[in-house]
């Protein structure tokens, strides 16, 4: 088990008041938060973040983890030691009732220390007496999903109870069949799939809501069911009009390029976006690539290009 | 791996065909009914239809529903301030989407 540094992962000093370990918390949460940071690694720095604040956050907690603070280094191998919680007042049912986030999915050092039983329910995972927990998750498809369905995999964390009946946190494989035109941004139920733990003979059992966002695709942006693709076309193309081969999510296709295109033009392929319903549109966007002039015969196409076009791209700007 | 899990599972989507009422919004986002409504009031939600005086919500409203709870649980704002973040946050989707189709 690593040992966390919770102060360096707040950046605040081993002194630090409470008022300052309350503002470092709310300054980095803010920046950290998932539904607001774009950061890569939000998600894990803001569990982190939750988690040394509820360390650091109550006098009590923070003096017991202040009694191992010359224990090892951040990373280095770690074990309470066993006189652990010794000689502490805990508020509430000893140290192993610490948590009070709502299903937050703590790390192995702070579960050793604070204990995973008892806690508390947060205002999103509370429920029904008796019926299975509904059980949320976001996950990341790739574009392919949504265009022809077929089934993904994914590892969630999800509770679950253990051998002594106490509620953990386990990672649970799920192989689930993506619906052909799902959007990001969108819901997928899955009935009955919902966390098993404390369910009462006959109550419904929870389901399980996972709401999916799509990576970054190399050729495709993705905005709702509308797919963008950028194509380059040659000067001579764009100018006198062509037929250019453009590739589709359903495969390549020849599309009409109209005289007198430039840089930016968008044409529209109707339905070949997202297989949604109704389905989206694919939009070419046409990128003017130009020919390098390496040779005297480019040289000498381009010279007389310019003869034959007296042509200020500049006259716009005034110059 | 157990042999329920190699089977995959099949789900539904919730998207805007899928209308909720308010008590499965409040239980999908387990809060009370009096939350979803300081919510509407707030105008952090918007009502898709009303069907014999009861509210009826756009299934994307989950989503937007549970963000607004959880930026006020772990960022400690009040309603109005959720609902001018998630505005903002719309704002700002928009605009990186506006570079990105701007960019070559």
């Amino acid at each position: 088990m690593e040992f966390k540094d919770y102060y360096q992962v707040m950046g605040v000093a081993r002194d630090a008041t409470e008022a300052q370990i309350k503002q470092a918390y709310r300054r980095l949460a803010r920046k950290y938060h998932p539904d607001v940071s774009k950061e890569k690694d939000a998600e894990a720095r803001f569990k982190e973040l939750g988690e040394a604040y509820e360390v650091l956050k109550s006098p009590e907690k923070r003096a017991a983890y202040d009694q191992l603070g010359k224990g090892p280094r951040p990373g280095e191998s770690f074990q309470p030691p066993p006189d652990w919680g010794a000689g502490f007042e805990w508020s509430g049912a000893g140290p192993g009732a610490g948590r009070s986030g709502g299903g937050a999915d703590y790390s192995e050092f702070f579960d050793s220390l604070f204990g995973a039983a008892g806690r508390g329910r947060g205002p999103l995972d509370g429920g029904h007496p008796g019926a299975g927990q509904d059980h949320h998750a976001r996950v990341m498809l790739d574009l392919e999903a949504t265009l022809s369905g077929g089934s993904r995999t994914f590892t969630l964390r999800m509770p679950a109870l253990d051998a002594d009946g106490r509620l953990v946190e386990r990672d649970r494989v799920l192989s689930v069949k993506i619906p052909k035109g799902i959007l990001p941004g969108q819901t997928i139920r899955l009935a009955g799939q919902g966390a098993t733990e404390g369910v009462v003979a006959d109550a419904k059992a929870g389901d399980l809501y996972i709401e999916v966002d799509f990576q970054p695709h190399p050729l495709y942006r993705i905005e709702g069911r509308d797919l963008y693709v950028d194509l380059p076309v040659a000067p001579w193309e764009a100018a006198l009009g062509a037929a250019v081969k453009t590739p589709t999510p359903g495969g390549t296709v020849d599309l009409k390029v109209p005289a007198n295109s430039h840089a930016g033009t968008t044409l529209r392929l109707k339905g070949r976006g997202i297989p949604a319903t109704p389905p989206g549109d694919l939009y070419v966007v046409l990128q003017v690539a130009l020919p390098p002039a390496l040779d005297d015969k480019a040289r000498a196409a381009y010279r007389a290009f310019a003869d034959a076009l007296p042509f200020n791209p500049r006259s716009r700007l005034g110059v | 791996m157990n042999s329920a899990e190699e089977n995959s599972l099949i789900g539904e989507i919730v998207d805007d065909h899928t209308l909720l009422t308010v008590e499965e919004l409040c239980r999908l986002c387990a809060v009370d009914r009096t939350y979803i409504v300081q919510l509407v009031e707030e105008g952090v939600l918007s009502v898709t239809e009303i069907q014999a005086t009861e509210w009826r919500f756009a299934g994307a409203t989950l989503r937007r529903a549970r963000t607004a709870l959880r930026l006020q649980r772990d960022l400690e704002i009040n309603l109005p301030g959720v609902a001018l973040a998630l505005e903002l946050l719309e704002q700002l989707e928009g605009l990186r989407r506006q570079l990105n189709s701007e960019r070559p």
